[in-house]
């Protein structure tokens, strides 16, 4: 599976973004981002991105306002993992120019389009902004 | 339009309604402005939605699923009910409402809604469309949800994409067969062979495709991708991609171990990334696959340590913790590593990131070893007393774990051990009750040199009345009070610790404690009375020295050998005529004894164990006095255990007070005092209770044969409608015993599982009384109860007689005891015999595994890679083999029919090779290496049309050169269990 899910979520907590590569109901769903959100945000600059929970592990990284938060296997790399996200942070930088919160609010789907050329079925499929950004432009013009 | 308020006015028809629809952006900025607050909006948009979706307009109805699915992936709302108008919208021909479609359905679909039958054909259209971003969207989709029967109705549509010369739609094609083949183990069959194919393939994004899913396969059963090693080792060497190259690595982490020879070659490749990438992903990858598969190679390992070094070092926290777990991994085969990092680690240790800090931690407990337990231990808990609670309480919890490991196998000091554990006791955050209980009642059973420190150290426990108020220490407390009943005879003062056992205090602990100090008391008054006697008896025969031999036969009963009783035979009659005044002669006496404690247990002079001048008549007559005071008023208790214990002692006392009180009175006189009732009821409880308590193996209740006509398997559903009224008190929590056994009660008193029941679990039987009276029928013959009820300590009431001074007192000894300990971990001592039940102890889980799906999928794919060149010679000599899937699904059945054909042939090739040198083999294979190299890297241009004719030509090759292999390995087994990797390895 590698990638469980990908969570955005601000500051103040409120979930901006939920890609789940596994099915989970609503009420594990709210256990889960609570717990996480709970556990990742009362972290200080100084302390590592990684947390254990359950029986996975969670890499995050924090851009301005905007909590990125992948769930992964235990043997998955963590600093791959951050590459990613740094990766998906520019691939958006490059699609709306300066990301922001409100930019991922008002075109959600668009941030999911980016997500599934960059990961299928839990694992990183594509790793270069033009080839993910490509097919997306190309759908706004249809 | 106008934010969420005035919006329920206007939706009378439906243009109006399309008009004015509000978009997704409308729902959003409403929500931001909320203005009626949060839960308000949202169910006033469902509400919205719920019409909206109903619409004929497939823009109406599509916004209305878009908003939908907004709020239920953001908002957790639900929307399984919209699951028709998901399928509706997802067959929409315009592109921008399928794909709201497919959106809402990877998002809201699971393998049990009920709509999924209808998506079949719809899915298949899409995969099968001209626009690529339709199928791209019914791939995406699959991936997803897909069930076993998708799985398998799409397969054909799979199998053709896996070629397709779309990069875009190929490379999701690939990854999708990930989820195809978990959920449709057949599909392997089909599409087993193109995966691989694409392994070969220049293109950058197939590559990482493809290699990602192996590395998931991979991870799931390596051993089936063996053969393939040789095609993942040309990736490793030639790859410039370090995505590709991190799930490569992983890859080669699992096969490694399987294949000596693999790693053997595998290792310098490896070795040259982490020397060369500039990549910390990458070198932290190749460190983690060096620490945890190539822990053998010397040179590796030397490199990786030398590179951990390096992120240990790192300013960058995340660099920091990888290193520590890369050491953590490491540190089982090689200490060395981490003894050589061993400041670093220390100096994390008080890190301000409680990951950083926890990895520190179980890399110290990794370098305990017999040697320096006592020093790590000491430097950690006094580190625990400046932590933070939480960090306080993994510290106590490793150390307890890692002492405690495989019966204390590292412990050679087992009174430093138990004063160790006293004094965890006293760390305010201590939150490890249970676990010190169980180590302490553990120790007393297994480990008979240790009880004299164990008493003392319980002594030290009860005595303070300050532990009382932790609720915490409870479970501790009732393990002191269990020791100090249990093993009464090493104490030096038993009256004081009858005391202690019915102090008022003990009324802040829970009944299920208060029980076992009850019994404790009943146990320690046995114990004076029949040491009386026995006094008094050979007070009788007047010879002075008797009256010692009775008391330390006594002891000797237990079989003790411990340097105390021998004083106490050589030093009879020290005190002989002191000591009338028992109560107050005790107090005062602590200090002394107390400083006399240690030095006693290694064998140098001191005063006895006790002075047995303390049995006197009045001390006697005082203590029944004390206990029948102190335990009156628990004759009114609700709690059964407490209520009876009670009863026992009182009525006990009612039965002997009239005749030991003659008895004594004509002490020294009537030789036929042990013909008296009363002493013959003590001699007999005391047999009693000086029957000792072993552990018991955690696999004995498996030894019991199963009762004709008792159904185990019997489902008990209907004993949960009964636990359910059946309330665990609140005070479990600090119930003594095993916390399991707690538990099970909780759950089904039926628990299968066996645990150690060789501790008092009172509060666990005092549940099971409750229960047995109420669903008796339920309950086999009470043999456990037994069992149980004899290792219960008493208790009894105290007048606050204890002095706080003396406690004080106490506590600086105790600090300075330990310090003493510190000083010098006596190794001169030999580590006394710890009893162990061989088979016991490993709780022995026979992993019976049933046939998953993952076993599934690895047998078609052992089949397709080992058996497959029987398929392949099929597809070969078929060229028109564009299978549709109907004719491989046929071939799969035919299989057998050609295997058996097949078999003939693959004889007479393996003879062939046999003919062949095997010197000559190496070389030959080492040159197709080099040409298949040649041919990929001379492939890059030309990918087109030439790719799948290219891909056959290849891929036959390679197969034959499979088959050559295998069958020269093993002719005969054609599915061979350890698929044997191609020479490429010799």
């Amino acid at each position: 599976m590698g990638i469980r899910f990908i969570l955005m979520v601000n500051k103040q907590g409120q979930t901006r973004l939920a890609q789940y590569y596994e099915y989970l109901t609503l009420e594990e769903r709210r256990a889960l981002e609570g717990e996480i959100v709970r556990k990742c945000l009362a972290r200080t600059e100084q302390q590592c991105s990684f947390v254990e929970h359950r029986n996975y592990k969670i890499v995050y990284r924090r851009y301005a306002s905007l909590f990125f938060l992948v769930g992964v296997d235990n043997d998955e790399n963590e600093l791959a993992i951050l590459e990613f996200i740094h990766l998906l942070v520019e691939t958006m930088d490059r699609h709306f120019g300066n990301v922001c919160e409100l930019d991922i609010m008002f075109h959600l789907e668009k941030a999911h389009f980016m997500l599934e050329e960059m990961v299928m079925n839990g694992c990183i499929v594509e790793t270069s902004k033009s080839n993910i950004l490509t097919p997306i432009q190309l759908m706004e013009k249809a | 339009m106008a934010g969420g308020v005035s919006s329920s006015s206007y939706y009378s028809s439906s243009i109006m309604e399309t008009l004015f629809q509000r978009t997704l952006e409308d729902l959003i900025k409403g929500l931001r402005l909320q203005l009626i607050g949060e839960s308000a909006f949202v169910s006033k948009a469902i509400e919205e939605i719920r019409r909206e979706v109903k619409s004929t307009d497939p823009h109406t109805k599509s916004t209305a699923l878009q908003k939908l699915s907004y709020l239920a992936s953001l908002h957790f709302h639900d929307m399984s009910w919209a699951a028709f108008h998901v399928v509706e919208v997802m067959s929409s021909s315009r592109f921008s409402h399928k794909r709201i479609g497919y959106h809402a359905a990877s998002l809201s679909f699971h393998d049990d809604t009920p709509v999924l039958l209808l998506i079949t054909n719809q899915l298949r259209k899409d995969l099968a469309s001209t626009n690529e971003f339709e199928v791209s969207l019914a791939l995406e989709c699959l991936s997803r949800i897909s069930t076993p029967d998708l799985a398998r109705d799409l397969t054909p549509e799979i199998f053709t994409l896996l070629s397709t010369t779309k990069i875009f739609v190929r490379k999701k094609a690939i990854s999708v067969v990930l989820r195809v083949f978990a959920k449709y183990p057949d599909a392997v069959r089909v599409c087993f062979k193109r995966l691989v194919e694409n392994l070969d393939n220049s293109d950058p994004q197939i590559l990482a495709a493809v290699v990602g899913v192996f590395c998931e396969l991979a991870s799931q059963d390596p051993g089936s991708y063996l053969p393939l090693a040789p095609e993942f080792y040309r990736i490793l060497v030639d790859s410039k991609n370090n995505w590709v190259l991190i799930k490569v690595l992983k890859i080669f982490a699992k096969l490694a171990p399987l294949e000596p020879r693999l790693a053997k070659r595998v290792v310098e490749p490896i070795c040259d990334h982490m020397r060369r990438t500039g990549a910390k992903s990458l070198m932290f990858e190749c460190i983690r696959t060096v620490v945890s598969s190539f822990s053998e190679y010397e040179s590796a390992v030397k490199l990786a340590v030398v590179k951990i070094r390096e992120l240990l070092v790192d300013d960058d926290p995340n660099l920091k913790y990888l290193g520590l777990q890369a050491l953590s991994v490491i540190a089982p085969k090689h200490l060395w590593a981490v003894l050589e990092n061993k400041e670093v680690v220390i100096k994390w240790l008080s890190d301000e990131d409680p990951n950083i800090k926890l990895e520190c931690l179980r890399l110290v407990m990794a370098m305990v070893s017999e040697s320096n337990v006592v020093e790590i231990s000491r430097v950690l808990v006094t580190y625990s007393l400046k932590s933070d609670p939480g960090f306080c309480n993994e510290i106590l919890g490793s150390i307890l774990c890692t002492c405690s490991r495989n019966a204390y196998e590292i412990i050679v000091d087992f009174d430093w051990y138990v004063s160790l554990l006293g004094e965890m006791s006293r760390i305010p955050h201590c939150q490890k009750g249970d676990e010190i209980e169980n180590q302490l009642i553990d120790m007393g059973m297994r480990v008979k040199d240790v009880r004299p420190e164990l008493l003392q150290v319980a002594r030290g426990l009860l005595i303070d009345p300050a532990l009382l108020g932790n609720p915490f220490l409870h479970r501790i407390l009732a393990a002191a009070a269990w020791v100090s009943g249990e093993y009464i005879e090493f104490s030096r003062n038993p009256f004081e610790l009858m005391e202690a056992l019915l102090q008022p205090r003990t009324s802040l602990l829970p009944l299920s404690v208060r029980a076992v100090y009850i019994h404790s008391a009943f146990k320690v008054l046995i114990f004076c009375l029949h040491s009386y006697i026995l006094q008094s008896e050979s007070m009788t025969s007047s010879f002075p020295d008797n009256l010692v031999l009775g008391v330390s036969e006594l002891v000797l009963k237990r079989n003790m050998l411990e340097g105390s009783d021998l004083t106490t035979c050589e030093a009879p009659s020290a005190h002989c005529s002191e000591g009338f005044n028992p109560s107050n002669q005790s107090y005062e006496d602590l200090s002394i004894e107390n400083g006399g404690d240690r030095t006693i247990n290694h064998g140098q002079t001191s005063t006895p164990a006790f002075s047995e001048n303390i049995f006197t008549y009045d001390s006697i007559i005082n203590l029944i006095n004390q206990v029948e005071l102190a335990l009156g008023p628990f004759t009114g208790s609700h709690d059964a255990e407490v209520f009876e214990r009670t009863r026992h002692i009182l009525c006990f006392i009612e039965l002997i007070k009239g005749e030991i009180t003659e008895c004594l009175v004509q002490k020294g006189k009537t030789l036929e005092s042990e013909e008296m009732k009363a002493s013959k009821i003590i001699k007999l409880i005391s047999d009693a209770f000086s029957e000792e308590l072993g552990p018991v193996s955690v696999s004995a209740q498996q030894r019991v044969p199963i009762p004709e006509g008792l159904l185990l398997k019997e489902n008990l559903d209907d004993l949960e409608t009964i636990c359910a009224d059946f309330q665990v008190p609140a005070s479990n929590l600090f119930s003594l015993g095993s916390p399991y056994y707690g538990e099970e009660v909780g759950v089904s008193p039926f628990g299968l599982q066996n645990k150690e029941e060789s501790e008092p679990s009172n509060e666990a039987t005092s549940l099971l009384t409750e229960h047995r009276k109420l669903h008796g029928l339920y309950y086999l013959a009470p043999e456990k109860n037994e069992i149980v009820g004899n290792d219960y300590p008493p208790a009894n009431e105290p007048k606050l007689q204890v002095n706080p001074k003396n406690d004080t007192e106490d506590l600086v000894k105790l600090t300075v005891q330990s310090l003493a300990t510190n000083k010098k971990p006596n190794h001169a001592k030999t580590r006394p015999v710890v009893v162990k039940l061989d088979e016991g102890d490993l709780v022995t889980i026979t992993a019976k595994r049933p046939e998953t799906k993952d076993d599934l999928v690895s047998g078609a794919v052992r089949e397709v890679l080992v058996g497959s060149d029987t398929r392949t010679a099929t597809s070969q000599r078929n060229p028109s083999d564009k299978s549709s899937s109907k004719r491989s699904k046929r071939k799969g059945k035919e299989k057998l029919n050609v295997d058996c054909s097949e078999l003939k042939e693959n004889l007479g090739d393996s003879e062939k090779l046999k003919h062949e040198n095997p010197s000559s083999r190496k070389n030959k294979h080492s040159i197709n290496g080099k040409e298949r190299r040649h041919k990929s890297t001379g492939k890059i241009g030309e990918e087109g049309e030439e790719n799948g004719q290219k891909g056959k030509q290849k891929s036959s090759h390679r197969h034959a050169r499979h088959k050559a292999s295998h069958r020269a390995d093993a002719p005969l087994n054609v599915v061979s269990q350890t698929p044997v990797i191609p020479d490429f390895l010799l």
